[in-house]
């Protein structure tokens, strides 16, 4: 199969994996329980890292910027700056990134080593369907998720970035929040909010499909966490070009 | 291996079968579709023939053993019945429903009149012994009480009652085994199929899993497949049979002059194709070099 047909291929079977399993929850039985145990591992599990990575973030911004904006004679524009940077794009991305990174590849080799195991030979010959029992719950919990922590990630980005002004450049605390406030506008947050939700679903998507599709034994279980974490953390990216023009289109967010 | 002291303990009274039941079971217009059967089964890998024009059945309560080399189709039969796999062409019927075409939520009502046993067990690792053995049953929604009591009932008939709260991990591979019949036998399923059931077990152990699938068939009625490469279990599924005696206790028996076996077949696959069909007795007589080196364990 030549790289074409199975990009077109594995993007079919990723569309009819979620639409098998995401049409699957209003049918009985419901696996909320699963659903709320897998929102608290990739949420609450996942906010040391995502706050870590938003408050460094946030700090690294201003100590790049500040300097530049000094020399034109703005600086007290950083908190603009770094504000609208994170809710944007760096906030939804990089939380995206370590998410993928966490979860994506726990996902795929948790599902990879049950095709191994035969286990989920066994759930489907016990009358359950692998995608509504465990795809599901794991999808619909990153898409509810991620925008949750993509927020928290922000907030903490805002306040490194204030930290790193306040203590390295001795900026009121006070301009750098009125900065903050009268540089993000409503659009900026809907649209902040609205890629995760994206970022989620393919996220999910591809470490669930990567890790059902597992051969080879315990060397394919590898293989398959490569693979989703390699496939979701470049197709965020590009995605998040495509969602970036789209909610500029349609939001005007970023238009001037 | 368990003793018939120990079986005493698991058996239940309905089990015992009186004439009339079998009178009835005549009567059954049921009793006269074939609880499995294939035909024309075909199927394929790529340019790899797995299946060619697969035709069998399974009468009710019978065990049909599929011999034959690792690779040749013994565990695909399995998935296909299952319907985790699709054949090529030909139909598979279970109860008389064609399942061929039946997609997954169609095969689900299928798939719970079914047992499986897979070669390793496949428990589910995240779960116990209990939670692994009563999944059936909570995923169909039961009362609390009900599977605790049928639980408890099926890990007394594989002799595992101390094993109830273990974790998967914690087993040895015969009672990683065992607790995979228990999880298949829950629910009373009318089919059982055995993939490859002793592999890698000690002769005793094995010996045990054997005399579970005999009393399923002989006393519990249940239409079964066991797959399997090794000739001790087909010794001694196809020779012995299980009885009550006046106090109730499971005994085994070698078939003779009393009672010839009527409900065990043996089929044999080579390269997709079934090369032999019938009783031990005329697998043993057969001539074929290839049947007599696979016998006489000198595989092929």
């Amino acid at each position: 199969m030549n790289p074409f047909t199975k990009f077109l291929f594995e993007l079919q079977e990723i569309s009819l994996l979620l639409w098998s399993a995401l049409t699957g929850i209003f049918r009985k039985p419901r696996y909320l329980p699963e659903m709320v145990r897998q929102m608290d591992i990739i949420g609450v599990g996942s906010l040391p890292i995502v706050l870590l990575t938003g408050f460094f973030t946030g700090g690294v911004l201003i100590l790049q910027t500040f300097p530049t904006l000094q020399y034109y004679g703005i600086h007290n524009e950083a908190g603009r700056s770094v504000a609208t940077s994170l809710i944007r794009e760096l906030g939804p991305v990089l939380t995206a990134l370590m998410v993928s990174g966490r979860i994506g590849s726990a996902i795929s080799a948790e599902l990879g080593s049950m095709v191994v195991s035969q286990q989920i030979d066994a759930m489907r010959a016990l009358g359950t369907d692998p995608l509504r029992k465990l795809v599901a719950p794991r999808v619909l919990a990153l898409i509810v998720m991620l925008p949750l922590l993509t927020v928290a990630a922000d907030i903490f980005g805002i306040i490194g970035g204030g930290v790193s002004a306040s203590y390295i450049f001795e900026q009121d605390v006070r301009v750098f929040l009125n900065s903050v406030s009268n540089g993000i506008t409503a659009n900026d947050l809907l649209g902040g909010v609205v890629k995760p939700v994206f970022f989620g679903l393919i996220i999910g998507g591809i470490a669930c499909y990567k890790g059902l599709s597992t051969t080879g034994g315990t060397v394919g279980v590898g293989r398959s966490t490569i693979n989703a974490v390699v496939l979701s953390s470049i197709w965020v990216i590009i995605f998040d070009f495509f969602l970036a023009k789209a909610i500029q289109s349609v939001l005007g967010v970023g238009v001037i | 291996m368990l003793d018939s002291e120990e079986y005493d303990k698991t058996l239940v009274v309905e089990e015992n079968l009186e004439p009339t039941d079998l009178e009835d079971a005549v009567d059954e217009p049921d009793r006269v579709l074939p609880a499995i059967e294939f035909r024309d089964v075909h199927l394929s890998y790529d340019d790899k023939v797995i299946l060619n024009g697969i035709s069998f059945t399974v009468r009710r309560g019978e065990t049909k053993l599929i011999l034959g080399r690792s690779g040749g189709g013994k565990s695909t039969i399995i998935r296909l019945i299952l319907g985790l796999l699709k054949p090529d062409s030909g139909q598979i019927l279970i109860d008389g429903e064609d399942i061929t075409l039946l997609d997954e939520q169609e095969m689900m009502p299928v798939r719970q009149k079914i047992g499986m046993v897979f070669q390793e067990g496949a428990l589910f690792d995240s779960l116990s012994v209990y939670e692994n053995v009563a999944y059936r049953l909570i995923e169909q929604g039961l009362d609390a009480d009900e599977i605790d009591q049928e639980v408890k009932r099926m890990l007394h008939f594989v002799d595992l009652e101390d094993a109830i709260d273990k974790m998967p991990i914690e087993l040895s591979g015969g009672m990683r085994r065992r607790v995979g019949i228990a999880r298949a036998l829950i629910g009373d399923p009318e089919i059982v199929l055995f993939d490859e059931p002793t592999a890698g077990l000690d002769p005793p152990t094995a010996r045990t899993i054997c005399e579970l699938a005999i009393k399923l068939r002989d006393l519990q009625d249940v239409s079964s497949i066991f797959v399997t490469h090794e000739m001790n279990n087909v010794e001694y599924l196809s020779s012995e049979y299980a009885t009550v005696n006046e106090e109730g206790k499971v005994l085994f028996e070698k078939e003779g002059e009393k009672l010839c076996l009527i409900n065990t077949e043996v089929l044999m696959l080579r390269d997709g194709e079934i090369i032999f069909s019938g009783k031990d007795e005329q697998l043993h007589a057969d001539t074929d070099p290839y049947i007599q080196r696979f016998i006489h364990g000198k595989y092929p």
